[in-house]
C-alpha cells in the first residue's frame, strides 16, 4: 500500500479549504474564458500568473490547472449553442452540437457533452496516478545528453505539429531559445545581449513574454477581430440525456477517454487535436456516416471526451520528465518556476504533496465542473451578453497592472507591452507565439545540459548517439524533422512523373 | 459601431436556431470564407528577412562572445548555434514562400485599431509613473470603449468610472499594491 499513502495524502491536500476554493475559482475562471470567444486558457493564465506570486505553489498550480481543463468545458458551451467555438478544442463540436440545438436538443448536447468530459478527464486521472510515477522512475536516470535529446524533441514536435507554417514555428522557436540566452552565462558569467542595459543582466523573465505574447498580443489581436456578429443562443432545457442518448454515446466515450488520453501525452498533441482524431474516428466506425453533421450524439460525446482527456495527460510529460508538451504547459511550467519548483522526474519523491495535490485535485475539479456545468449553462449565456468593447480595456488593465506588481516596475510593464505587439505581429505573420514561449521556458535547461553533456563526452558529439535513450530520441528528432520534407519530395516527384506519363501517352 | 443594436434586433427574432443547415464541410468552408486573407508574398519577404536580420546579428554578437569548440563551449557558442539555425531557416522561408503561402493575415483598414491600442497602452506605461494609475486608465478604457468599441457616449463614460473605481478599491485599498496612485 506504499504506493498509495502518497495519493491519499495528496486528497488531504486538495480538501484543505483554501485549495478548495482555489480550485473552484480556477475551474470558475476557466469556464467563464471558455464561453467567452477571444482569450483562450493559454492568455487567461498568462495574465493571471501576478496574482499566483502570493500563494502557496499548489494552492497556485491548482488554480492554473483548473482554468486550464475548465476552459474545455467551456468552449463547449458556445460551440453548441452559438456555433462559436471559444476554444480550438471544440471546434468540431460545432458540427453536430449545433444542429442538436437546432433541433431542440441543446441540452442533450450539453449534457453528454458534460458526462463525457468528466469520464474523460477522470480515466486520464487514473491513467496519469499509475503512468507518472512510471515515466518519473525510467526518467531519473537520465544525465545532460539525455535531456539535451528530449528538450530537443519536445520543441521540435511542439513546433511541428501545432499547426501553421513548420518552418516559421521552428524560427519562432528559435528566437525563443535565442531570447534565454540574453543576460549572464551561467557558466562563465559574461553578459550576453544585454547591450549594457542593468535590467536585462539578469536575463529576461519568463512571465513579461507570456504575458505580452499570450495576454497583450490577443488584446490587440481581437481589437481587430471583434466585428464579427453574435447571435442569439439557443435555449435550452432538459439537460440530462436520455438513455438512448447514452447508450448510444457510450462507446465514443470510451474510445474519446482512450483516444484523448495518448494524444495528451505527445508533445504538440493535447486537447485540439485529440478531438479532432476522435471526431474521424467516431464518424469512420459509424454504421451510417451521413448522420454526422446532422446531429449525431456521438458526434459530440467523442471530440469532448477526448480534449478533456487530453487536457489531464498533458500534465505527464510536465510532472514527470520536466518537459511542458504545449503552451498552456509551458506557462505552467513557468509559474512553477516562479515558485523556485522545477518539474522534473524527482518531483514525485521530493514534492509528493504538490504532485498527488495537484492531480488529486484535478478529480475534484471535474467533480466541480460537473456540478456546475448544467446549472450555470444559463449563467453563462447571460455573460455572452458583455460586449467585448467593455471586456477589452478591462483585461488590458488587468495585465497591465498585473505585471507591475511582480516586481513594482515598469521596465516589466513595458516588456510587456512590446511583447503584446510582437505577439500580435507574430499573428498577423503566420507565426506561432506558442513554440517561442515554450523554447525559452526551456531554453536554459537545454544549454546548461548540452554544455554539461560535451563537458562529460570531452567534446565528442558522436557519445550522444552512444546512450541507447538519447540515441534514440536523436534518431526521433531526425525523423521528425526530416521526414515531412523527403514525403512532400516524394509526393512532388510523383505528381511530376504522372504528369509526364500522361503527357507522353 | 451598431453591434449593441444589430444584436438586440437579432435576439428579439430568436431566429439563430433558423440559420440554414449546413455539412461540416460547407461550415468549414464558410469559416475560411470569413476569415482573412493570407498575409501574402510581401509580408514573408519582410518576415524572413528581419529573422535574417536577427539571425545574423546574434551570429556577430556571439562571435564577438568566443565561439569556443565542442569540447571547451563558452559564452558564444550556443547563442551562434541558434542565430546560425534563425539564418539559415530565414532563408529558406525567403524561398519557399516566395509566392506568399495560406499563412497569416494580411493588414486590413481595422489594423489601425491594433496600432492605435498599442499606443494608447505605450502612453499608459509613460505616465503611470508619472501621474499615477487612474488619470491613465480612465482614458484608456474610455478611449478602448468609445473609440475602439464603439460604445455610446454615456455608456462608455459610466463603464469607465465604474471599471476604474473597482480596480482602485481590488489593488489599493484591497490588495494594497504599490501601484503608483494619485487619490
Amino acid at each position: 500500500m506504499d504506493f498509495f499513502d502518497p495519493v491519499l495524502n495528496g486528497f488531504g491536500v486538495v480538501l484543505d479549504p483554501q485549495n478548495l476554493l482555489y480550485c473552484l475559482m480556477g475551474v470558475v475562471i476557466g469556464m467563464l474564458i471558455g464561453v467567452l470567444p477571444g482569450l483562450g486558457p493559454a492568455a487567461t493564465i498568462a495574465i493571471l500568473l501576478p496574482l499566483t506570486y502570493g500563494i502557496d505553489p499548489v494552492t497556485a498550480i491548482i488554480m492554473l490547472a483548473g482554468i486550464f481543463y475548465g476552459a474545455q468545458y467551456g468552449g463547449t458551451i458556445t460551440s453548441v449553442l452559438l456555433r462559436l467555438p471559444g476554444e480550438a478544442s471544440s471546434v468540431v463540436t460545432v458540427f453536430d452540437g449545433y444542429v442538436l440545438a437546432k433541433q431542440g436538443k441543446a441540452g442533450t448536447a450539453l449534457g453528454i457533452a458534460a458526462i463525457g468530459s468528466f469520464i474523460g478527464g477522470t480515466v486520464a486521472i487514473i491513467g496519469l496516478t499509475f503512468l507518472a510515477p512510471l515515466v518519473a522512475s525510467f526518467a531519473l536516470d537520465f544525465g545532460p545528453p539525455e535531456y539535451t535529446a528530449l528538450a530537443l524533441v519536445g520543441i521540435l514536435l511542439v513546433a511541428t505539429i501545432s499547426g501553421g507554417t513548420k518552418i516559421k514555428a521552428l524560427i519562432a522557436a528559435a528566437v525563443g531559445l535565442l531570447l534565454a540566452t540574453v543576460g549572464r552565462d551561467v557558466f562563465t558569467g559574461a553578459e550576453r545581449f544585454t547591450f549594457g542595459n542593468l535590467s536585462l543582466a539578469d536575463g529576461i523573465d519568463f512571465v513579461p513574454i507570456a504575458m505580452g505574447l499570450f495576454g497583450i498580443g490577443e488584446i490587440l489581436y481581437n481589437l481587430e477581430e471583434r466585428h464579427r456578429a453574435v447571435s442569439a443562443p439557443a435555449k435550452v432545457a432538459n439537460v440530462w440525456p436520455s438513455r438512448a442518448d447514452l447508450r448510444k454515446s457510450s462507446g465514443a466515450i470510451g474510445r474519446g477517454s482512450v483516444l484523448g488520453f495518448f494524444l495528451g501525452i505527445l508533445p504538440g498533441g493535447g486537447a485540439t487535436i485529440s478531438s479532432m482524431v476522435s471526431y474521424a474516428v467516431e464518424k469512420k466506425r459509424a454504421k451510417d456516416p451521413s448522420r454526422f453533421g446532422k446531429g449525431a450524439v456521438e458526434g459530440v460525446a467523442g471530440p469532448e471526451t477526448a480534449n478533456n482527456a487530453a487536457a489531464t495527460s498533458s500534465f505527464i510529460p510536465l510532472l514527470t520528465l520536466g518537459i511542458p508538451a504545449n503552451a498552456t504547459m509551458a506557462i505552467i511550467f513557468g509559474a512553477l518556476l516562479i515558485h523556485g519548483i522545477t518539474p522534473g522526474p524527482q518531483l514525485i519523491s521530493e514534492d509528493p504533496e504538490l504532485f498527488w495535490g495537484v492531480v488529486n485535485s484535478m478529480y475534484i475539479g471535474n467533480i466541480l465542473l460537473l456540478i456546475l456545468s448544467i446549472p450555470l449553462v444559463g449563467l453563462f449565456v447571460k455573460i455572452l451578453r458583455v460586449r467585448a468593447a467593455i471586456l477589452a480595456p478591462i483585461t488590458a488593465l488587468i495585465t497591465i497592472l498585473g505585471a507591475y506588481t511582480i516586481r513594482n516596475s515598469m521596465f516589466d510593464v513595458l516588456l510587456v507591452v512590446l511583447f503584446g505587439a510582437l505577439g500580435y505581429l507574430m499573428k498577423k505573420f503566420g507565426f506561432e507565439p506558442g513554440p517561442l514561449v515554450l523554447a525559452f521556458v526551456l531554453g536554459e535547461l537545454l544549454e546548461s545540459n548540452l554544455r554539461r553533456s560535451l563537458l562529460v563526452l570531452e567534446g565528442d558529439v558522436s557519445g550522444f548517439l552512444t546512450r541507447p535513450i538519447s540515441a534514440t530520441l536523436l534518431v526521433i528528432f531526425v525523423l521528425v524533422a526530416v521526414g515531412p520534407m523527403i514525403k512532400s519530395a516524394l509526393a512532388r516527384r510523383q505528381q511530376r512523373d504522372t504528369t509526364r506519363v500522361s503527357a507522353d501517352s | 459601431m451598431n453591434r449593441k443594436r444589430d444584436y438586440e434586433a437579432e435576439s428579439d427574432s430568436t431566429d439563430v436556431l433558423g440559420a440554414p443547415d449546413l455539412t461540416p464541410e460547407e461550415l468549414a468552408a464558410e469559416w475560411a470564407a470569413e476569415s482573412p486573407p493570407p498575409s501574402g508574398p510581401v509580408a514573408n519577404l519582410a518576415a524572413s528577412l528581419v529573422a535574417a536580420g536577427v539571425g545574423i546579428a546574434g551570429m556577430i554578437i556571439a562571435l564577438g562572445l568566443g565561439l569556443g569548440t565542442p569540447g571547451e563551449p563558452r559564452p558564444g557558442t550556443w547563442p551562434f548555434i541558434i542565430s546560425l539555425i534563425i539564418t539559415v531557416l530565414a532563408l529558406a522561408q525567403l524561398v519557399v514562400g516566395r509566392r506568399g503561402g495560406m499563412d497569416g493575415e494580411r493588414f486590413s483598414p481595422l489594423s489601425r485599431m491594433a496600432a492605435f491600442g498599442f499606443v494608447t497602452l505605450l502612453a499608459m506605461v509613460w505616465l503611470m509613473p508619472v501621474i499615477g494609475f487612474e488619470i491613465p486608465a480612465l482614458l484608456l478604457c474610455f478611449v478602448w470603449m468609445k473609440f475602439l468599441g464603439g460604445e455610446t457616449w454615456r455608456s462608455a463614460t459610466l463603464y469607465s468610472v465604474l471599471v476604474v473605481a473597482a480596480f482602485y478599491a481590488i489593488f489599493i485599498l484591497g490588495l494594497g499594491t504599490s501601484i503608483p496612485y494619485l487619490f
